[in-house]
């Protein structure tokens, strides 16, 4: 079992923003017991969600060079729970980029509302830092494609963004 | 150049949104790591943010000297020796350094870095 909290990419422009959609379904184990009669989505998952977006926006703009791990939470917020049935959008925009880490603010909304709101500060870490290897590269290009982005993906000057040959 | 005032200002803005502290938590006296609670990650955070505050560049290991408080050439048993003093003096001139002196262990650098300390270092660089 992997862990995707994300089911695709509508929007991916290189190094600038992403969104990301998640549909929420009463089939996903987790919310049989959270709650009995009153399933809703944990926000520490949409928080995972938001990272997931966040995260492989930041990693493809630094050509997936270093691992990218979620170092901080900043300022989440919260308006309501997101419940099956809901279909929530992740937008992620990246702040400030730099070799050793980056700063991205992502909103969740479901429908036209805001459901959530965070900043997330992530660390590029060289391998040696105490990281192991989060991916096969094989691995990694098959969740890429998953997530459609080299479908819809374009880089800052608009040109659709060509798929590595890992 | 902005005052001594003005700087202060930022600098506490930028740790109430890296550490999650509250305004009058960040007095100039108060340490980085003891009475604020900073753990590593957040001093990239915190260069983050300082960079983008006052538009200057804050190269790695300039606030925070990792690299001389993990060099085998200036750390004896624990203890930063007196090659490694000189290096941190020369590295850091905005830190106040006299305490750590007195007990030089490694641990205890983490706990010298005070909120008058970040002022200082912006106030040398936009001297700078």
């Amino acid at each position: 079992m992997r862990w995707f909290w994300i089911d695709r990419f509508d929007e991916f422009v290189r190094g600038r923003h992403a969104t990301a959609v998640k549909n929420v379904s009463l089939a996903e184990e987790h919310m049989h017991d959270h709650f009995p009669g009153a399933a809703l989505m944990p926000n520490s998952l949409i928080v995972e969600g938001m990272a997931q977006t966040a995260g492989l926006l930041v990693a493809d703009a630094i050509d997936y060079n270093r691992r990218v791990v979620l170092a901080k939470v900043a300022n989440a917020e919260f308006q309501f729970d997101a419940v099956p049935g809901d279909s929530i959008r992740f937008h992620a925009s990246i702040l400030d980029l730099k070799p050793t880490g980056s700063l991205t603010r992502v909103t969740s909304k479901v429908e036209d509302k805001v459901q959530g709101e965070a900043e997330l500060f992530f660390a590029h870490l060289e391998p040696g830092e105490g990281v192991p290897k989060l991916f096969e590269p094989n691995e990694l290009l098959q969740w890429l494609d998953q997530m459609h982005i080299y479908d819809i993906g374009r880089d800052e000057a608009g040109q659709p963004l060509v798929r590595p040959d890992w | 150049m902005p005052s001594r005032d003005e700087i202060f200002e930022k600098v506490k803005t930028a740790l109430v949104d890296a550490l999650g502290v509250d305004d009058d938590e960040v007095s100039p006296a108060a340490t980085m790591v003891g009475d604020l609670g900073a753990e590593s990650i957040d001093f990239l955070d915190i260069v983050f943010r300082l960079e983008k505050a006052f538009g200057i560049k804050i190269p790695r290991g300039e606030l925070f000297p990792e690299d001389v408080l993990s060099s085998s050439e200036f750390v004896t048993n624990g203890k930063v020796n007196a090659a490694g003093i000189a290096a941190l003096k020369s590295r850091m001139p905005f830190a106040d350094l006299t305490k750590f002196e007195a007990n030089p262990s490694v641990q205890n650098f983490a706990n010298t870095l005070t909120v008058e300390d970040m002022v200082r270092y912006v106030q040398g660089k936009l001297a700078g």
